[in-house]
């Protein structure tokens, strides 16, 4: 099926893309059809920056099961950073 | 049949006067023959679809398929193109029943049209293909498993709405064709579309495949099913052949 619902957030960072590294400006996260990956169904994050066109895009398509883990593990590398350093001015 | 064919990058006029991308698949040589308007799926534009579309021109149909995601992504690629137009909220119901009016004028304007055009569409061009041939005069319609017809996913946008609605305004005969173990469109689903259908005396002939799922055509991804694959593929010959050809 076609799940419809996008996930969008704005973002600050960068990204390594085809053509090299560029500043992030949104990441979208969806749960439907991948063009790659050999699933059904995966989730997939686009790390992107519309305003350099559509293909300043970092995309990837995980399983459910690494989607979690990613989550996860995300979560245990930010817990795990001293808090002066997560929540400094600037950090955000 | 000779299989013999042409197929190239074009550009017509979509919705609004755009110009838009789109790529036509026609039998070579001279002869009278039908038009069918290929929708893509949600990836996009992609290798497979334009692979679908040179199929039907080897069967004697010229095809064309216009790339719905071309205005948010011009030459991009098409997981890109549909990654931007993903972002922006996807294809307004009104646009893309613009763009296949404009690739269905295109197709009865080719040298050698013999002026009946039909329409397919794949996962959310399933979809389409039944929202197109309840808005425009067409010849035939074939919806492979869309979803989203009668009921829409709770997750879906608010602005995303069922078009069962609309079945009463269908314009031609309506070719379905599901999987059994589907469940966007579930066959509860398709069997209350077809009863919506009968009570408008709308013709249609709809098939559920056992043992098939979502994309069941799809040879390049694990819900490929190659009996109900087919199958499918004879249905449309046939249904094409009694309402496009000649």
């Amino acid at each position: 099926m076609c799940t419809y619902l996008t996930e969008k957030i704005e973002a600050t960072g960068s990204g390594k893309g085809p053509d090299g590294w560029f500043p992030l400006s949104e990441v979208t996260v969806y749960f439907d059809h991948p063009a790659h990956a050999l699933a059904d169904h995966t989730l997939n994050i686009d790390f992107r920056n519309p305003g350099r066109g559509p293909s300043a895009r970092v995309a990837v398509e995980l399983t459910p099961r690494t989607a979690r883990a990613l989550v996860t593990a995300i979560e245990s590398a930010l817990a795990a950073a001293p808090a002066a350093l997560t929540e400094a001015a600037g950090a955000g | 049949m000779r299989e013999d064919l042409i197929a190239e990058t074009i550009t017509i006029t979509g919705h609004g006067g755009d110009e838009i991308e789109a790529y036509l698949a026609r039998p070579q040589g001279t002869g009278s023959f039908g038009g069918v308007v290929v929708i893509h799926h949600m990836p996009g534009y992609d290798a497979a679809t334009k692979e679908i579309t040179r199929k039907f021109a080897a069967h004697g149909y010229a095809a064309l398929m216009p790339n719905l995601y071309y205005r948010e992504a011009p030459g991009a690629s098409p997981d890109d193109a549909a990654a931007a137009a993903r972002a922006q909220g996807g294809v307004p119901d009104e646009r893309l029943v613009g763009d296949v009016a404009g690739a269905a004028g295109h197709l009865r304007s080719l040298p050698g049209s013999n002026g009946k055009v039909g329409v397919i569409g794949y996962c959310s061009g399933g979809r389409q293909s039944f929202l197109a041939a309840c808005s425009l005069r067409l010849d035939a319609a074939v919806d492979c498993y869309g979803g989203a017809v009668l009921k829409v996913p709770e997750t879906a946008p608010a602005s995303f709405k069922p078009i069962g609605h609309l079945a009463e305004h269908l314009s031609c005969p309506l070719l379905g064709l599901f999987g059994a173990d589907d469940q966007f469109p579930a066959p509860q689903e398709t069997a209350e579309l077809s009863q919506l259908l009968d009570g408008f005396g709308k013709p249609h002939e709809f098939h559920t495949f056992a043992g098939a799922g979502h994309a069941f055509f799809a040879v390049d991804r694990p819900s490929y099913r190659v009996e109900a694959a087919n199958e499918g593929w004879a249905k449309i010959w046939a249904f094409f052949g009694t309402h496009l050809a000649g």
